[in-house]
């Protein structure tokens, strides 16, 4: 295990963020990889609370922004920062500090297949905290209950359907209790039914927890249905949630950004993204 | 032109990476965190994990080179000198070079495999996204547990090849055991030893490094995981032939 004594970080809820703070911002971003250009002068902004929905075609640049947010790529021009702090430039034990209030949901899961769920829900704790296990072993259960696999600890990552993966990488990344998550194609290769249960989570963590989120994907019929419904809490437990069409105030929650030739072709809200004239929306939509 | 300038800028970056991952791995050994139980864990895959390779090519070796000497020096009347060949052979060459080649082919493989796989699958960008260092908790454990096993493998290979040789100097050769193991320990000085003792520790980090280094840059799915494994075994085979004999010459300078 890591020396560390960051367990006190991690073991109670960080304080909510102030109302309107921007938490993740992009200022003239641009990247290319050799020749191919693939964000030329981004700028977006991230508030608290806030959920924004990124969109584009396949090679757009789509999960090259979550790795620029998590310092895993550097930007060849502009500045990015999360939570107040510029990441373009950081060193990457620098960098580690501002990870722990980004979590980040990888296309696929990325499981570590040599560890259990329970070591991987638990991974941060484990390896990078000096909290007691029983501790985290409270923790990782709780956080398991909260995606609904509290039986699967002891299972491999191999022994899990496509859907349980999926929610397992959602738990892992939450068991840090970040502020921020970022979620790489969480419902791609999904069955639909399956791609729900993954919704109705993302919703449940922006609704019920206030957890500022970007969402990367190409499935426009999540895209829509995460836009387009909140979460209410109803009771004490962790399923005592209801789903229900999204009220006007909280529609202003969730923000579509649609990447295209490495520019942002369209920001707005999902009706204003549905009544957009724009002949590529259009076809990207239909 | 155009083709070797790509290929030379090709080589220049691969060194400059490799040189990159060498001073992570030296700066991690100095500062914190470390990962004392994944280095623990590579102590039993490296150490006890090669054993049983090493204990057969070690023994067969030390035979083999009984029964071929044997049959020279009996061209010149000195079957009983069997035993300086075979103990300054596997001492100060053969013990470090085969030794080093079957944990390339096996370690060095399996490293460059298993970084490849979760360099392709996200797992390395999960590991840093989760505030873990990749270099510090899969790399440094791996390097120092290989610089410090394939000596230990190196030894006992030496020792069972030494034993090997002895078996078919006495039940094939017909040399008497005493003679054997008189011309065993009369032919070896501390230089040789040193010599078969340096070599390893130098081998052995070079294998661990070029299969993290390759497993690391791994790219484009499982067939990118075969690349790595590949490059790891040939680049690290050839690595250990180049650096052996570099490592002679200069320890020859030095020792003798």
């Amino acid at each position: 295990m890591a020396t560390e004594t960051a367990a006190s970080r991690f073991s109670e809820p960080p304080a909510p963020f102030a109302t309107g703070t921007v938490v993740i911002r992009f200022d003239e971003v641009s990247l290319a990889f050799d020749e191919k250009v693939i964000l030329k002068k981004v700028s977006f902004e991230l508030r608290a609370g806030q959920m924004k929905i990124v969109l584009g075609a396949s090679g757009a640049g789509k999960s090259t922004v979550l790795k620029l947010i998590l310092g895993l790529l550097r930007p060849d021009g502009g500045q990015i920062f999360v939570n107040d702090k510029r990441v373009d430039d950081m060193t990457e034990d620098d960098l580690m500090d501002v990870r722990a209030d980004l979590g980040m949901v990888f296309q696929e899961g990325a499981l570590f297949d040599s560890l259990t769920v329970r070591e991987n829900v638990g991974y941060r704790l484990f390896e990078e905290t000096d909290m007691p296990i029983p501790e985290v072993d409270a923790r990782v259960q709780e956080i398991l209950g909260y995606v609904g696999l509290a039986e699967y600890g002891a299972r491999m990552p191999s022994e899990l359907s496509g859907g349980q993966r999926r929610r397992v990488a959602i738990a892992r990344a939450l068991t840090s209790r970040p502020r921020v998550l970022l979620y790489d194609e969480p419902t791609t290769g999904l069955d639909p039914i399956t791609a729900l249960t993954i919704d109705e989570e993302i919703i449940k963590l922006r609704d019920v927890d206030g957890v500022s989120s970007m969402i990367v994907t190409h499935q426009l019929r999540d895209a829509f249905f995460i836009a387009t419904h909140e979460a209410v809490k109803k009771g004490a437990g962790p399923d005592d949630v209801e789903f229900g069409p999204v009220s006007p105030k909280n529609a202003e929650k969730t923000e579509f950004v649609m990447l295209r030739d490495g520019t942002i072709a369209f920001e707005g809200s999902a009706a204003e993204l549905r009544a957009s004239t724009d002949p590529y929306l259009k076809a990207f939509l239909s | 032109m155009n083709r070797l300038t790509q290929w030379l800028k090709h080589a220049l970056l691969e060194i400059q990476d490799y040189m990159s991952l060498l001073g992570q791995v030296g700066r991690s050994l100095v500062t914190r965190p470390f990962y004392f139980r994944d280095f623990v864990e590579q102590l039993d895959a490296i150490g006890i994990g090669s054993l049983t390779v090493v204990l057969l090519t070690g023994t067969f070796t030390g035979m083999v080179l009984a029964l071929q000497s044997g049959m020279t020096l009996d061209q010149f009347g000195a079957r009983s000198m069997v035993g300086r060949l075979v103990s300054a052979s596997m001492v100060k060459e053969l013990g470090p070079v085969l030794t080093a080649l079957m944990v390339t082919g096996r370690v060095g493989s399996g490293i460059a495999a298993e970084l490849g796989s979760m360099a392709v699958t996200d797992q390395l960008a999960a590991l840093r996204s989760l505030g873990t260092d990749p270099v510090r908790k899969l790399v440094t454990p791996r390097v120092v547990a290989g610089t410090l096993m394939v000596p230990v493998l190196t030894v006992i290979s030496d020792a069972v090849g030494i034993l090997g040789g002895g078996i078919i100097s006495s039940t094939q050769l017909q040399v008497a055991n005493s003679i054997y193991w008189n011309n065993v320990t009369a032919s070896l000085f501390m230089d040789d030893i040193w010599m078969g003792l340096i070599k390893p520790f130098v081998l052995g980090f070079l294998i661990v490094t070029i299969g993290c280094h390759v497993g690391l840059r791994a790219r484009g799915g499982t067939q990118g995981v075969g690349r790595a494994t590949t490059q790891a075994v040939v680049a690290g085979s050839v690595a250990v032939l180049a650096v052996d004999f570099v490592l002679t010459k200069l320890l020859i300078v030095l020792l003798y």
